[in-house]
């Protein structure tokens, strides 16, 4: 087993990773940009090394930085996370030849996988279900209308190397393709330097569901259930849960073993993700997989009951799947909400700054996997998300009020973030009857909220900001440390408090 | 004390004064039996007759926010005596400021100085955290001024460019 190991992360992820290592007696290697020196991953970890400027590219993606760090730690293996290096191919192959273990598929099965239009290729091989459309990215614009004539519309163009929506664009109409693809083109070039984009038919308001596989070094290959990711936001998922409610054991084991199928022909090692669309009949068709672990894997940790980073460290290591596939049983359901620093009033614009004030759920049922702390400045250069907030129940109904009540006792304040949203999901009739689908929350969110303005709360609101301000003025040090005169509302009562105590 | 209180702009006249181990209190003149712990910096357990509250008070830049378990509410503190902070009313016509609604990063300005501007039209892209917002003109005119440049980083609040 590894003695040290080199997380090439930051954020929740990071914590996450680092947190299995002390599990395992392991011990954690951490990297930090500058504006990450207080992120909660460093305060965690054994070793803290610098890597450089804010930018990605310059620290968190930078191979060589990230490799010399793993030779002056001495860390025999690296976990990359999500995001930033997890899914590149370089980087895995500049780990070989660096002598350090990458924790994760070889670069040869990445690359099979990391370009959406390569792996099309040899899925179709396997017999892999697909929705029609190109297996190479189109040439130009005259090619993109013959094959969007030929497929019909509505049709979608993504970007071949992409992934969290970028570089994706829905086209209803001929008219619209000629600047879809120049716009889908430029994000592709300007996110992944690969401006290669491919269609593909557009199903309308299809289910998002994905399967979980896990595969040793020695030719065995599992799958661990299905996740439902049909809530989405701009191409992002916000909620996913375990099992979908709409697979049943049959339709799990169908899809199961095509995710098998993909995982195998593309050679595949250690943790990776099978997506699929899912049309209103319950055809599946394959999207792409996910050389990585995913962000949403504790719901499946909790219906599963089986830890998949541990796993990933044990198969990267050399051990064999310890158990096969008819040792993995399905338990309970799990719901993750993703909470992003973001303003749900204010078209959901990210939200960086201090953090104030954390209260965090705890109790039966719930998980919190969080990158935040109270004092913390979230920067404004990585991706919004803060903590993911998991709910576990024997049943759906069960993990939903666990959640919600979860929900109520969670507080972040100084910074905007979408909790209410997620309030507003869980108690969604539709979302309550489980009839989701990828437009279920662009409708929800056109609905306006029904807000009942309660009058008692509003009084209770109004003795509160007295007491405060009583407060705030007789112990200038109580709100943060703060003297209160910083704060225009409350200085003059504290000159107020001030002349009535001299009566 | 006494207390001009503005929640979600219903107005509340607040008499509050420290007892021996407690508190009186007369909202809008009527007495109200209110018991309060605060549990932390910015949290308080209130007691209103029996009725138990978790307040928390969250303060950003000049705005005062309180929340009553999940329901957020806008409030302002006033001085009755005092006149700082009256109410300024709200005025649609004249200059108007766009500002950075986060801190980020500005990677586009869309319109020049002296462009007309349609109500809803974009004026500048502002970048933060991979993510780019559109900042639109809340009123049909004409660009009096941008005050940033591309490349710029800008905090919450900083002024972009001003619609006349």
């Amino acid at each position: 087993m590894f003695k040290k190991i080199l997380i090439a992360n930051r954020g929740e992820i990071a914590v996450r990773v680092l947190r299995a290592c002390h599990e395992m007696g392991i011990s954690a290697v951490v990297v930090y940009s500058d504006v990450d020196r207080a992120a909660l991953h460093v305060r965690k970890a054994d070793e803290a090394y610098p890597i450089g400027p804010a930018a990605a590219s310059e620290s968190y993606l930078n191979i060589p930085k990230i490799l010399d760090v793993a030779r002056r730690s001495g860390a025999d293996a690296i976990h990359p996370g999500y995001g930033f290096l997890s899914e590149n191919a370089k980087f895995a192959r500049a780990c070989v030849e660096a002598g350090v273990k990458f924790i994760g598929p070889t670069a040869a099965a990445m690359d099979a996988m990391g370009s959406k239009t390569r792996a099309r290729q040899a899925m179709e091989k396997a017999g892999v279900p697909f929705v029609p459309g190109t297996s190479r990215g189109v040439e130009s614009v005259a090619e993109a209308e013959e094959v969007a004539a030929r497929i019909g519309y509505p049709v979608m163009l993504k970007a071949a190397a992409g992934g969290g929506g970028k570089g994706m664009r829905l086209v209803h109409a001929a008219e619209q393709l000629k600047s879809s693809l120049e716009g889908a083109r430029s994000e592709a070039e300007r996110s992944f330097a690969d401006s290669e984009v491919y269609i593909e038919k557009a199903i309308i308001n299809p289910r998002h569901i994905e399967m979980q596989v896990l595969a040793d070094e020695h030719g065995n290959t599992v799958y661990l259930g299905e996740r439902e990711c049909s809530l989405q936001r701009r191409h992002q998922k916000v909620l996913e849960e375990a099992p979908s409610p709409i697979v049943d054991p049959a339709m799990r084991r169908q899809m199961g073993e095509v995710a098998v199928r993909v995982a195998q022909a593309a050679g595949y090692s250690n943790a990776g993700t099978v997506e699929f669309l899912v049309d209103q009949q319950k055809n599946f068709y394959f999207l792409e997989m996910n050389t990585r672990l995913q962000v949403e894997h504790p719901v499946t940790e909790l219906i599963t009951g089986l830890d998949l980073v541990h796993l990933q460290i044990r198969i990267a290591a050399g051990e064999k799947l310890p158990f096969a596939q008819e040792d993995v049983h399905i338990r309970g359901h799990a719901i993750e909400c993703r909470i992003y620093a973001e303003d749900p009033d204010y078209n959901y614009f990210p939200s960086p700054g201090k953090i104030t004030l954390l209260l965090a759920p705890s109790g039966p049922g719930i998980r919190r996997d969080s990158g935040m702390y109270e004092g913390w400045n979230v920067p404004i250069d990585y991706d919004p998300l803060l903590a993911k907030l998991i709910g576990y129940g024997t049943d759906r109904d069960q993990a939903i009020s666990r959640l919600t009540r979860a929900l109520s006792e969670y507080f972040v304040g100084g910074i905007k973030t979408n909790i209410s949203l997620f309030r507003r999901i869980l108690r969604d009739a539709d979302f309550r009857a489980a009839k989701l689908d990828t437009g279920f929350l662009d409708r929800m969110l056109k609905r306006s909220e029904d807000s009942t303005v309660d009058s008692k709360s509003t009084e209770v609101a109004a003795i509160a900001a007295g007491i405060f301000a009583v407060l705030g003025a007789a112990t200038p040090d109580a709100r943060n440390g703060r003297p209160a005169s910083e704060t225009k509302t409350v200085s003059p009562w504290k000159d107020a408090s001030r002349r009535e105590g001299l009566r | 004390m006494l207390y001009d209180i503005i929640i979600d702009g219903k107005n509340f006249r607040l008499e509050l004064n420290r007892t021996e181990g407690g508190w009186t209190c007369l909202l809008d003149g009527r007495e109200v039996e209110v018991d309060a712990v605060l549990a932390r910096p910015d949290v308080l357990s209130l007691r209103i007759g029996n009725m138990a509250y978790e307040v928390k008070s969250e303060h950003v830049a000049n705005d005062l926010h309180l929340w009553v378990g999940s329901m957020r509410f806008a409030a302002e503190v006033r001085d009755p005596r005092s006149l700082r902070g009256r109410a300024r009313t709200g005025d649609d016509s004249g200059p108007k400021k766009i500002v950075a609604p986060m801190p980020g990063k500005v990677v586009r300005l869309l319109l020049q100085e002296g462009d007309e501007v349609e109500a809803g039209a974009g004026i500048a892209v502002v970048e933060a955290m991979k993510m780019q917002n559109e900042i639109k003109s809340p009123k049909k005119g004409t660009i009096q001024k941008i005050s940033v440049s591309e490349g710029a980083a800008v905090n919450a609040g900083d002024v972009l460019a001003i619609v006349e």
